[in-house]
């Protein structure tokens, strides 16, 4: 059992840190998972879920903003990338934030192509990222199933 | 405004009322020149009373008016009469002009009188002694007829015969020299004239002719004459007309009678012929006419010569030569018949003198004229006097003139000055305005740009926009320094500043400063130290921020001049320093403290760093002093006083200031020289403030300087003492009291740093022991020596060496880690905590340092009691804490703030606002979040129970 434990706490290790590595994390996500304690033990899977659902609305119309054919609202775009660029910075979302402020400059310089392809970026990454956490807080779950304590992650 | 302002009359009317009623008396009496000559002469002794009066009007007129320079309208008598200056000019030279001819004729009449006088004397005396002479000849001839009549009629027969009376006449002639010859002729009726004819044996004959005469009533034959006029006998003296008339007039009145003048036989010369009547017997008493007739015996005649006659007189007379004379006859007054003198030869016509001749014939009148022979020569006195008086009366008119003009000329100049002057200050005056104002304008936007910029330095901000920005943030606030040093100025020169008065801590405000250059200085490894005497109060009443203002600018003065060495500030009471530092002489840069440097030179002076420092009185001879004295006396003799008095001197080790620059360091916008602005900044504005300002705190400022050795600047303020009042306002960093009663021994070498460390220490009330050696301090510490502390005491919480006492005790550093080490094992006593003081440390010695054992604290100089405090606090006591929390107290301090408080978050983005509330959870906050700005506006109207607000700055709809 404690070989298990001990397996599976070694993996999830090892996970995090290559999510990090990656650049799929930064600290903030750090920062997130310490202000979760007894008081709010469902936190970091609470925010994450809000962030996701965020990122299905904003993409969502910004797709349907740049599909208008002729005349495109990019201050409207403009205004979803930033909405999503905060979310991003807030839960630690590397990639999506460096994503959004790329997306976001094109928006500034009106660039339908530029926007277009960032759009369709952040939603490949949006999504990468949804299944990688997924994974982890699977392990996280098997961890504490197996009777284990899901280990601090130094990624430093 | 003055005198002669107010009361024109008396010098401006009166000259030309007295010049009017002069003329007037002059026009009237003119007839009477003796009168109008006295009239001149009281008029131009007036005139020169009054113009003198007058010139001491002006003098004194000239004398207000400087007096009362700052009249504007000092427009004097002068002054407004300026046009009537050439017109008095004028008026005086034609006065002059009367005058000098007043005086030419009153000297002219006076000479002519004078004149007069002598004629007339000269004339008389002439008259007279022609009468005289003429009488005594006439005498004679009235003997001589008394002689005829005794001789030849008494006697019978008759005494005497042509010859006795020739011979006699001729002896007694120089009796009549005027008399060119006598004659007796008897009076012979026509009935007698034959028996008389025979007689003598001639016939009678006419004078005229020589002929027989014709037959008459009656003869007068000359019988007898003297030998000079012998052909006179025998002549009928009654034939010639006026011969005839002469003798009946003769002997009608009884005297010498004189015949009109006519020219005589003989000489030709003008003469007259004197007849004397000779009676027979001697007359009644009061005789008629008839009667002497009836007695008349003969007739004695003579020719007077009169010419000769008057030329002998005239010859006998001094002054003959200048005077013409005349004598007349004026019988017949309308055709006077002149006797003598020359027609032609008329002399001054212009005076004369007439006097009366009486030559004893009351039938003719005789006159005698005097004339000058010259005309009279015009005196040299009046040719001298009367141009010299005019030239006098025209020089004085032209240098009044001269003057008056001179003064409408200053006066005007002054005018001007005045005018100008107001102008001036005016315009300084506006300058001052516009220096205010202007800054003022440029400090308010100024204000609004460093806001704006300040707070564009909050927002994100790629790296080099935010180094643009803070850029412009330090340039804005130098900028404002600036503006407000130049309104600082301009307030004190227009006397607006105003000092308050609040109590303050003079030593927190110089940790303030401190802390203020700490960085700067220890970026250029300059010491920087403070040191505040125990004498001066703990707390003062004064203008704090004018207190820190000054020694801000002296400090930063300092600290831009200063390359290497130290900046020392140093606080004590004006009375300490009078006993302490007075006996060494401050001298600037001279001679004899070249002297002083070159004796000293080799060894290390005993100053803060050890650098030379301008003044002696900071090193370590006086300074000791200053500190020992602290404990000699006692507080008690400055109470009496409720004012203190502050010296404070800032020492550097600078460039110091160039001889020929010393004179105008405290003057405004000036600076050594201009090429300091240059190489180090500045507007050399702050000193001439300072001064000022300490010159408001009833203070003296002042410096001592050396070229490239530095500068002392030292100044007087007068607070007021404050022993009672305490701060309204906690001190910001009250100072830890939990190291009361601890023991340390401080290293140091240098005596001078070494009372500033205790000085700071003191404050902390932790007692100082100073060792100049490291090896001792250990060595005691370790106690291999027994026990040599001095006091006795076992206990000593920590030692804190100077760095250069480190660096220069070689091989101490085993030893401090055998101590370390040694004490680490005996758990009885107490470890003595080692720390390091230091300017300025490199790496390597920082390394050096942790190995050898000081890894509890390295204290960073400047030396401040709360830093020392801090770092000591992290030594000793907070070891166990700071283990608690690695990331040092802020969590534990960010709990006990954030607790129990409500906090309102504002974000639209809903994961945001999740993460912010979340952790500001975690600190205990009470967290409540709005989703965009209208809810969180409903949500803070007022009253409500928020603490605080975090809001995003980029909303949708209502952003932050």
């Amino acid at each position: 059992m404690d070989a298990l434990v001990a397996q599976l706490q070694m993996q999830y290790r090892n996970y995090t840190v290559s999510l990090y590595q990656q650049g799929f994390l930064d600290d903030q996500f750090t920062e997130l998972k310490k202000l979760q304690d007894d008081a709010s033990p469902d936190f970091v899977a609470e925010v994450l879920s809000l962030f996701f659902e965020d990122c299905v609305k904003l993409i969502g119309n910004m797709a349907r903003a740049l599909d208008q054919t002729g005349t495109v609202d990019f201050s409207q775009v403009g205004a979803s990338v930033h909405q999503l660029k905060g979310s991003s910075s807030s839960v630690g979302a590397k990639r999506v934030k460096g994503l959004c402020v790329t997306f976001k400059e094109y928006c500034e310089a009106n660039n339908y192509e530029g926007c277009v392809r960032c759009l369709q970026q952040v939603d490949i990454e949006y999504k990468a990222l949804q299944t990688k956490l997924q994974d982890m807080f699977n392990l996280e779950k098997q961890i504490i199933q197996a009777g284990g304590k899901v280990p601090q992650v130094d990624i430093n | 405004m003055n005198w002669a302002l107010n009361n024109p009359n008396p010098e401006g009317k009166e000259p030309r009322t007295t010049t009017q009623s002069s003329d007037f008396y002059h026009l009237s009496a003119k007839d009477s020149p003796q009168k109008s000559r006295k009239i001149d002469f009281w008029r131009s002794g007036l005139m020169g009373f009054a113009k003198m009066q007058h010139s001491v009007a002006v003098k004194m007129n000239n004398g207000n008016n400087n007096d009362q320079v700052g009249n504007k309208k000092g427009s004097t008598f002068i002054q407004e009469h300026r046009a009537l200056l050439p017109k008095g000019l004028i008026l005086w030279t034609i006065i002059v002009g009367f005058i000098s001819r007043g005086i030419y004729q009153w000297m002219d009449d006076t000479s002519k009188v004078r004149r007069e006088e002598v004629l007339v004397s000269m004339c008389d005396q002439r008259a007279r002694m022609l009468q005289d002479q003429f009488s005594v000849s006439v005498n004679h001839v009235h003997a001589l007829a008394i002689l005829v009549s005794t001789f030849h009629y008494h006697k019978n027969p008759s005494a005497i015969d042509q010859g006795t009376f020739a011979d006699y006449t001729a002896r007694t002639a120089f009796e009549r020299p005027l008399l060119s010859g006598v004659a007796y002729a008897e009076k012979v009726v026509n009935a007698e004239r034959e028996m008389f004819e025979s007689q003598h044996n001639w016939v009678i004959k006419t004078m005229d002719t020589g002929e027989p005469s014709p037959v008459r009533d009656e003869y007068a034959p000359v019988i007898f004459s003297q030998d000079s006029v012998s052909y006179l006998e025998s002549l009928d003296m009654m034939s010639g007309e006026e011969d005839r008339e002469n003798i009946l007039r003769a002997r009608e009145t009884g005297k010498a009678v004189l015949t009109s003048p006519f020219r005589l036989l003989a000489s030709h010369h003008l003469g007259v012929v004197l007849t004397f009547p000779v009676y027979k017997a001697s007359l009644p008493k009061n005789p008629t006419v008839q009667e002497r007739i009836a007695a008349t015996a003969g007739y004695l005649g003579g020719a007077f010569d009169v010419e000769s006659l008057v030329e002998n007189l005239l010859g006998q007379l001094a002054g003959n030569q200048a005077i013409v004379v005349h004598v007349y006859d004026i019988t017949n007054a309308s055709d006077p018949l002149v006797m003598y003198g020359n027609q032609d030869e008329e002399g001054d016509t212009s005076l004369y003198h007439e006097s009366k001749l009486d030559f004893g014939d009351p039938f003719r009148k005789h006159k005698m004229i005097c004339r000058y022979l010259q005309k009279a020569p015009i005196p040299l006195n009046v040719l001298t006097t009367v141009p010299l008086f005019f030239a006098i009366g025209l020089l004085v008119g032209y240098i009044l003139y001269g003057a008056a003009v001179h003064i409408v000329k200053v006066e005007d100049d002054f005018h001007e000055m005045q005018e100008l002057k107001v102008r001036a200050e005016a315009a300084d005056v506006a300058k001052s305005q516009f220096l205010a104002t202007v800054s003022h304008e440029i400090r308010t936007p100024m204000n609004g740009i460093l806001g704006m910029l300040a707070m564009l330095l909050d927002t994100e901000l790629s790296s080099t926009q935010r180094d643009y920005a803070q850029t412009a943030q330090v340039c804005g606030k130098a900028l404002i320094a600036l503006i407000n040093e130049v309104l600082d100025r301009a307030k004190i020169e227009a006397g607006k500043l105003e000092l308050e008065s609040v109590p303050f801590d003079i030593r927190s405000i110089l940790d303030d400063v401190l802390s203020l250059f700490s960085e700067e200085s220890r970026n250029k490894g300059i010491e920087l130290a403070v040191f505040v005497s125990d004498k001066v109060p703990e707390i003062v009443k004064g203008d704090s921020g004018r207190f820190r203002q000054i020694i801000i600018n002296l400090v930063g003065n300092s600290v831009k001049f200063t390359e290497k060495g130290h900046i020392f500030v140093k606080v004590h009471l004006a009375e300490q320093s009078k006993d302490g530092a007075e006996s060494k002489p401050a001298l600037n840069g001279g001679v004899a403290s070249e002297d002083i440097t070159a004796a000293s030179k080799p060894s290390s002076y005993n100053t803060l760093s050890g650098y030379e420092a301008a003044d002696g009185r900071n090193s370590w001879d006086s300074f000791k002093h200053l500190v020992s004295s602290e404990e000699l006396l006692t507080s008690s003799e400055f109470d009496a006083s409720s004012n203190v008095r502050l010296m404070v001197s800032i020492e550097d080790t600078g460039i110091g200031i160039p001889l020929t620059a010393q004179g105008r360091v405290f003057m405004p916008f000036m600076q050594a020289d201009s090429s300091t602005s240059r190489t180090y900044g500045g507007t050399g504005i702050g000193l001439s403030i300072s001064k000022c300002l300490v010159e408001l705190m009833r203070g003296q400022i002042s410096f001592v300087s050396r070229p490239r050795v530095g500068s002392t600047f030292w100044f007087t303020a007068v607070f007021e003492r404050c022993d009672k009042c305490s701060l309204k306002k906690p001190t910001v960093e009250n100072l830890p009291s939990s190291f009361r009663g601890m023991r340390a021994i401080v290293v140091d070498a240098k005596p001078v740093r070494a009372a500033v460390t205790r000085y700071h220490m003191k404050r902390l009330g932790i007692s100082v022991d100073v060792m100049t050696s490291l090896r001792t301090a250990v060595s005691t510490a370790s106690g291999r020596n027994g026990s040599p502390l001095p006091s006795g005491t076992t206990k000593l919480d920590m030692i804190l060496v100077e760095k250069d006492s480190w660096i220069s005790t070689e091989d101490i550093d085993a030893e401090i880690r055998q101590m370390n080490s040694r004490t680490n094992g005996n758990v009885h006593r107490k470890t003595p905590k080692l720390a390091l003081f230091a300017t300025n440390i490199t790496n390597s010695e920082f390394d050096r340092a942790k190995s050898a054992g000081f890894a509890d604290t390295v204290i960073m100089k400047p030396l401040r009691a709360s830093m020392i405090g801090a770092c000591l606090q992290q030594v000793l006591e907070l070891r166990k804490a700071r283990q608690q929390h690695p990331e040092g107290s802020s969590p534990a301090t960010l709990k006990s703030l954030l607790t129990g408080k409500k906090i309102l978050v504002v974000d639209d983005n809903m994961v945001n606002r999740r993460v912010a509330a979340g952790a500001l959870k975690k600190f205990g906050a009470e967290v409540v979040c709005a989703e965009s700005g209208q809810v969180a506006l409903g949500l803070l109207q007022i009253p409500h129970s928020f603490d605080a607000c975090f809001m995003d700055i980029q909303m949708p709809q209502m952003d932050g």
